[in-house]
């Protein structure tokens, strides 16, 4: 007979192999932690600090920290719950997030993730940085202001497109994404439209040109779904698609 | 300029790792690093050009604009403003000519703060084109400002402007006794190594950086992972502020510390160790060169040492960040990249340096584990406190008739540093720098100790004239300013600290605002990736402890007030209008 190795999530056993990070068990098992930094696709970055959970009592980020025998895991919890609400509405704040304007609303992970959480305002005072729009690419449009600087695309580019088009530089708050040219713009990159890297943006900070409503604002995906069940419809079975992951989701959704 | 890039990438072996050291370099010769070194060096290293664009921009001591031919930056620690670093710095702005965060029109000069310069025994302090400056006043200014004018080369300025004393005031059971060169390691070698290791394990040696891990089990771990290319690491980041004990350590002991990184070499089967030390203390680096020299003349550095070890020492600078002093943040400085802490685990012991197992260790803890190997863990375990063994070196700073350096066994308590140290009327002493705790005049019973009041070695007395908020302020400033901003909590966190303690301190604060302060600062401190975030909160919450009253009587009575001064917001639109008139004006409130 072989042994199952366990840990508890919130009182419930859940099974993990070795190597798996708290994240990877959970999400096998359909337990949702919320994230935006992670990607199961990537490798785990640990920035976001949306998935903070509590093992054994201490704090961790749930994408980087390996399961193991007899952890017991707090996860759905007020506290817990409130606090990625509070780091949220950080997020928020940090940069220009104007949903009813953004062509992402609907799709956009970021506003997901904040209405899972029950954020209904800022709470903090807002930054208004002054951050610039990069509209050089014929395809692809990099709009700073709302960059959470999750990195995805810089794994994406690397991981996936075995391309090196974005970076995260500066420090603090003053940290921002840039690209990989002489003249810091996006079209001077080798950057193309079906990249992954163009694709992977949980928010409306990289968009693909001339397809922003091509799926109307009431059709998209959080507008029917909260992003725990979309998240882990998303990992569940979903083919290695060329499609960018929101369509993809969306489809599955369709014909489930 | 191609020449200039490609030799310096030639001297580096073309290792990317060295990428600090070559931008150290150019902007040395440039006073900033231009677009086209960027874009000539990312091939000769085999790097995209965005890895050198995220370095530049990480480094406080890179820029991308040019600064003057000759970067004043002086140092805004607490302890140079206590020494009236504030009313000097308009003096230097005025005297050259140059605004604060400027460049002067010809070039010539350029002003700027920078964090902690660790020169606090001997401040207010600065530093010109990396050179440490010290004890500054309006006459030594005056005479900065003719050199600087007259383009003197820092070469022929007087000596006495660079002077860096060492002010050891009380010596210990470590300082009082040093070692002879070579004596740790012969000794180790005669009693065996792993005989050593037990000896220092009975010491209970614990790390000085603060944190307190035990060092021998620290060895041990890295001793025994299957991978047998290990690294030693010397932490000489010593950027908390008010901390200058390494300064003093490497200045007048290396050799002592350059032993015990040999001595660990050794026990963890190390070929290659680095000192890690900040580009603050550039000062430092030619003496240590020498040192390290004179240890491979000895034959107790490099190939065949005491015919059993195979060990050499490299120094890398750091460029202005004080995340580096947290290991993980280092070696990722030591790899040349941007000091942003790892996920851990792994540890530095299993998956350090290029991957590498790797010990980091504090420069007092390689010093003492030298002394440890030749006079035997009993020696060392015999003073202290049960779970605090041994003495610790303090940077002795602030309000005190004489600043410096002291030794004390563990255990003894804050009355008996004070005393010695020639403080009184004291308001209270910030221990461990801006992490570490404020502690009231009610609490000088405490003793210096992990399980108590534990510290890397920043000492800071206040005595009655200095205002808590002030010291707040500056520490919580500090932060935002050094947060390395990978993660949200403390990237946004510390701002909104700043913001809102700002807000407090001003006098715009109202009746809600103090808790919102401290909900925001429980929320970082809980939430953040490594410990600049766990402690960035420190300051305002043990002062909001002690002195809650403080904060409150700086609030209005009143439910809410914006966090800016609404009627200075209106100022562009007056001046656009061309009106200032009684209607073209705001109050803040309706009460008021």
């Amino acid at each position: 007979m072989i042994m199952t190795k366990t840990i508890t999530i919130d009182g419930n056993t859940i099974p993990f192999e070795d190597g798996q990070t708290i994240m990877e068990a959970a999400t096998a098992a359909g337990v949702y932690i919320p994230h935006l930094c992670h990607n199961p696709e990537y490798t785990p970055h640990g920035s976001c600090k949306l998935c903070t959970i509590r093992v054994n009592g201490r704090v961790c980020s749930a994408c980087t920290f390996p399961a193991a025998e007899g952890q017991d895991v707090l996860n759905n919890t007020k506290d817990l719950n409130d606090d990625r609400q509070k780091i949220t509405q950080m997020l928020f704040v940090e940069g220009n997030h104007f949903c009813p304007s953004c062509e992402k609303t609907g799709n956009c992970q970021l506003q997901a993730v904040a209405y899972y959480l029950n954020m209904f305002d800022d709470h903090f005072p807002l930054f208004y940085p002054n951050r610039n729009m990069d509209a050089s690419h014929p395809d692809v449009l990099i709009d700073h202001n709302r960059c959470i600087f999750c990195t995805l695309c810089v794994r994406a580019s690397q991981q996936k497109d075995g391309k090196d088009v974005f970076a995260i530089s500066g420090r603090g708050i003053n940290k921002h994404l840039i690209v990989n040219a002489q003249s810091g713009l996006l079209k001077d990159t080798d950057l193309e439209a079906s990249d992954q890297s163009a694709h992977i943006c949980p928010t409306g900070a990289i968009l693909i040109k001339r397809t922003g409503y091509t799926v109307p604002i009431g059709e998209r995906i959080y507008d029917h779904k909260q992003i725990d069940e979309v998240a882990l419809a998303e990992s569940g079975s979903r083919p290695d698609s060329a499609l960018p992951p929101s369509m993809a989701v969306a489809k599955e959704i369709d014909h489930g | 300029m191609q020449q200039f890039i490609q030799n310096l990438a030639e001297k580096n072996q073309y290792q990317a790792t060295h990428l600090l050291e070559i931008l150290r370099e150019i902007q040395s010769r440039y006073h900033y690093i231009p677009a086209d070194a960027i874009e000539l060096l990312a091939p000769l290293l085999k790097i995209q050009r965005t890895q050198i664009i995220s370095v530049v921009e990480f480094y406080s001591f890179f820029t991308d604009s040019p600064r003057g031919q000759y970067e004043l930056l002086i140092s805004d620690s607490i302890t140079d403003h206590m020494l009236g670093k504030q009313p000097l710095m308009a003096y230097i702005a005025d005297k050259l000519q140059v605004s604060i965060g400027g460049v002067r029109g010809d070039g010539l000069v350029s002003l700027d703060n920078t964090s902690c310069s660790g020169m606090c025994d001997q401040g207010p302090a600065g530093l010109v084109n990396g050179h440490a400056l010290t004890r500054l006043d309006p006459p030594r200014i005056d005479a900065i400002a003719e050199l600087i004018n007259q383009q003197i080369p820092l070469a022929d300025w007087p000596a006495e402007f660079f002077q860096v004393d060492d002010n050891i005031y009380k010596p210990g059971l470590l300082l009082s006794q040093g070692i002879v060169h070579g004596q740790a390691l012969k000794m180790a070698m005669a009693r065996g190594l792993k005989a050593t290791l037990q000896e220092i394990d009975q010491s209970g040696l614990r790390g000085r950086g603060g944190a307190g891990f035990k060092t021998a089990m620290k060895w041990q771990f890295c001793s025994e992972e299957a991978e047998t290319e290990r690294y030693v690491v010397c932490n000489a980041d010593e950027g908390e502020p008010g901390t200058f004990k390494d300064r003093v350590l490497l200045n007048s002991y290396a050799h002592q510390v350059f032993e015990g990184m040999t001595l660990c070499a050794a026990i963890i089967g190390a070929k290659q160790g680095f000192l890690y030390l900040r580009g603050e203390y550039l000062h430092l680096v030619d003496k240590l060169q020498s040192v390290l020299d004179e240890r491979r003349q000895f034959g107790l550095l490099g190939n065949n040492i005491l015919d059993r070890l195979n060990f050499d020492i490299e120094i890398r600078l750091g460029a202005g960040a004080y995340i580096c002093g947290e290991e993980s943040a280092l070696i990722e400085s030591l790899e040349g990249k941007a000091g942003i802490p790892r996920n851990r685990p792994p540890y530095p012991v299993s998956q350090g340096y290029l991957g590498k197992p790797t010990v980091v260790n504090n420069v007092e803890t390689f010093y003492a584990a030298a002394a440890i190997a030749v006079n035997g863990g009993d020696w060392f375990a015999s003073v202290g406190t049960v779970k605090s063994k041994g003495t610790k070196i303090l940077s002795i700073c602030g309000d005190c008739s004489k600043p410096g350096i002291y030794e004390y066994p563990f255990g003894t308590s804050i009355q008996t540093v004070l005393n010695d140290c020639g403080a009184s009327d004291v308001l209270g002493v910030q221990i461990g720098g801006p992490s570490g705790t404020f502690i009231s005049n009610q609490e000088f019973d405490r003793k210096l100790a992990f399980e108590d009041l534990a510290t890397g070695g920043s000492f800071i007395v206040f005595n009655n004239s200095r205002n808590i908020l002030d010291i707040a302020h500056n520490f919580t400033h500090f932060f935002a300013h050094e947060s390395c901003g990978f993660c949200t909590p403390c990237r946004v966190g510390t701002s909104l600290l700043k913001k809102q303690l700002d807000k407090i301190v001003e006098g715009h604060g109202s009746a809600g605002d103090v808790v919102a302060l401290e909900e925001l600062c429980q929320l970082v401190k809980t939430h953040s990736h490594c410990g600049l975030g766990q402690t960035a909160a420190n300051p305002v919450l043990t002062t909001l402890e002690r002195y809650p009253e403080l904060y409150q009587s700086q609030l209005k009575l009143i439910s809410y007030e914006p966090g800016f001064d609404l009627d200075a917001a209106l100022e562009t639109a007056r001046r656009m209008a061309n009106r200032d008139d009684a209607g073209a004006h705001l109050a803040q409130t309706d009460v008021e």
